[in-house]
């Protein structure tokens, strides 16, 4: 049970003030992640992923409940809980070197001389294969990229927990592929506790230990915790035939289309079932990171 | 063989040739219609100073502006070179003589009273730009702070500097007193005018600027929980820059505008006082010598805001941002 405990949300509500009074975004969200875990929270639009996760940076605050972090309480953002955002959020006037050197330096002056400090943002930029662009600027380096470096700035932070908002959904899908590849390598070497919110069924089950599906708001909340039992490290081609593989997908397709597709309204219903299908007519040569369901 | 070189040279030159005089032409056409116009028009209207110089007549104005200029420089050199002689002659006898150096105190030229408008303009400008940006930066990040100075903005924004000027003029009569100045009081009162006047446009729109700094850099910022000074030089001004500039070219348009005002009122010996000095004057040449001035203040301040963009260019991180 302890072992669970590194990361708590406990009966976290949070309001947001609107003209016709309060609007309850989350209710009573409960979660326990262990150190090390790969956790993702999967739901329709709007439901609160991203609230969950703002929640757990400290750029929001909970009505009711909260955070616990290592036995303390979580109540400002702070390095120690990197974020990468779902649009990198580079500074546009620096360099890549420089947007990585920012954090470094906000977390290690006076832990590291100025040489460790560089050589700690070169070795961070170089964890996600951007050597070549270091001292290019976002503008000048393609999407991935740009998220690439965004990654390198929040583990150059050495932080306790990876929140990661929808990294790869403004992605082309090969280049997502890579990178959640890259994802994958970083975490087994170094071993962070990951939050990711997506939106994609195939990209929770490749890369998570436990998939969060929540209900549509308002008043959201977890609404089943599926656990994914894929030895890693994972393949994604020779994955994607695996009887647990189709089996975690076809459980998250069905909950977030069958029983809580509230929203029906989103989600055009022959896509559904195609997905469905899809799944359960076997993969075949089409790499699961490429069907992604919205 | 020599024809088909003659025609790819021709159509090279064509080339570049007929776009640039595309380009220049309309305008010049612009300006010659213009000046044919006024050259026809002006002697129609007839004036107790005569009639209404056209184009040449105000050109010959300002050859004859350049001549004096010239005649007052060569004037002060004798001066100077005169005093020099006398002084040497005077310590040659005694060397332990006390030797007066006077400056030379002829009349302003025209040019002199350009650079004269010049350096007030930007005094009182610098200063405006040196209130307006950290208090545009404090007001766009603290809307407590906004709302405080809100009013105030909206009040003496539209305040005219003609109404400004007496009670500027009254102040620093009563509070600048020196035995030697270093600055006369019609150029302090002149600069401040210029810098109450200008000071909104870049308040406005450093605000403005800052307010809207992208939420996601706002969160960066927290997520690294920097410090306010960090937060303010590595995130807050890069992203306020180019509505910095534009404000304060906004401003710097103004202040141009007022500063003439200002010096016809308070005698700043610069263009304002020039302008004045004619209108009060009243010679044949007086008309055309206003017009002299009227062109080279639209000029001068054509340049200026040239140089401000140029500024903006080197500043902005964004290089390949169009500036217009």
């Amino acid at each position: 049970m302890t072992v669970k405990e590194h990361l708590v949300i406990s009966q976290a509500s949070i309001d947001f003030p609107t003209p016709t009074g309060p609007y309850r975004a989350l209710d009573k969200v409960n979660l326990k992640i262990a150190k090390g875990e790969f956790v993702s929270i999967i739901g329709h639009s709007g439901c609160g992923k991203s609230t969950v996760l703002n929640l757990v940076a400290g750029l929001y605050q909970a009505t009711e409940g909260g955070i616990i972090l290592d036995g303390k309480e979580v109540n400002e953002p702070g390095p120690e809980r990197a974020v990468v955002f779902q649009n990198h959020s580079l500074l546009p006037w620096m360099s890549a070197y420089e947007n990585v050197e920012l954090a470094v330096k906000r977390v290690f002056k006076g832990k590291k001389t100025k040489a460790e400090m560089k050589e700690w943002i070169e070795y961070n930029i170089g964890l996600v294969h951007m050597d070549h662009a270091m001292h290019k600027r976002p503008d000048e380096i393609s999407g991935g990229m740009k998220q690439r470096v965004g990654i390198a700035r929040a583990l150059a932070m050495e932080p306790q927990v990876l929140l990661l908002d929808e990294p790869f959904g403004a992605l082309d899908a090969l280049t997502r592929a890579h990178l959640q590849d890259s994802l994958m390598e970083i975490q087994k070497d170094l071993g962070n506790t990951v939050i990711m919110i997506t939106h994609d069924v195939d990209e929770a089950v490749l890369l998570s230990d436990r998939i969060v599906m929540m209900t549509n708001g308002p008043a959201a909340t977890v609404g089943e915790i599926l656990d994914v039992n894929l030895e890693r490290p994972r393949d994604r081609v020779a994955m994607s035939e695996t009887p647990e593989y189709i089996r975690c997908r076809k459980a998250v397709l069905s909950f977030l289309y069958e029983r809580h597709g509230q929203k029906a309204e989103a989600v055009p219903e022959p896509v559904v079932e195609k997905a469905v299908e899809e799944v359960m007519a076997e993969q075949k040569e089409v790499s699961p990171a490429l069907v992604s369901v919205k | 063989m020599s024809e088909r070189n003659d025609n790819a040279s021709k159509t090279f030159s064509m080339e570049w040739f007929l776009p640039a005089l595309k380009n220049a032409a309309i305008p010049l056409i612009g300006i010659f219609l213009f000046l044919g116009i006024w050259q026809v028009g002006a002697p129609k209207i007839v004036t107790s100073l005569g009639a209404v110089p056209g184009p040449s007549q105000v050109f010959q104005q300002f050859v004859g502006l350049v001549d004096e200029h010239q005649e007052a420089r060569a004037k002060e050199v004798a001066f100077i070179e005169r005093q020099e002689v006398r002084n040497a002659a005077k310590l040659e006898k005694d060397p332990n003589a006390v030797v007066k150096i006077r400056p030379y105190t002829g009349k302003a030229t025209f040019f002199d009273q350009i650079w004269t408008s010049l350096l007030t303009v930007m005094t009182g400008f610098i200063i405006a730009s040196l209130i307006a940006i950290p208090i545009g930066i404090v007001a766009g990040l603290s809307q407590t702070v906004y709302s405080a100075i809100n009013p105030l903005i909206q009040i003496f924004k539209p305040v005219s500097p003609l109404a400004w000027l007496p009670i500027v003029t009254i102040i620093v009569s009563a509070t600048y007193v020196s035995d030697d100045p270093m600055f006369e009081k019609a150029f302090v009162t002149s600069a401040i005018t210029v810098m109450l006047c200008c000071l909104w446009p870049t308040l406005i729109n450093t605000v403005v600027g800052v307010a809207n700094i992208s939420q996601d850099l706002q969160n960066v910022s927290k997520v690294l929980r920097l410090s306010w000074w960090t937060h303010v030089v590595k995130i807050v001004l890069p992203s306020a820059i180019p509505m910095i500039f534009t404000g304060l070219r906004l401003s710097f348009g103004i202040a141009w505008m007022v500063l003439i005002a200002a010096e016809m009122l308070a005698q700043n010996p610069g263009l304002g006082k020039f302008v004045w000095d004619e209108f009060q004057n009243g010679s044949s040449n007086s008309l055309g010598r206003i017009m002299v001035a009227v062109i080279v203040i639209g000029i001068l301040g054509y340049l200026l805001d040239r140089g401000m963009l140029v500024i903006q260019k080197y500043a902005s991180w964004d290089k390949s941002q169009a500036l217009r």
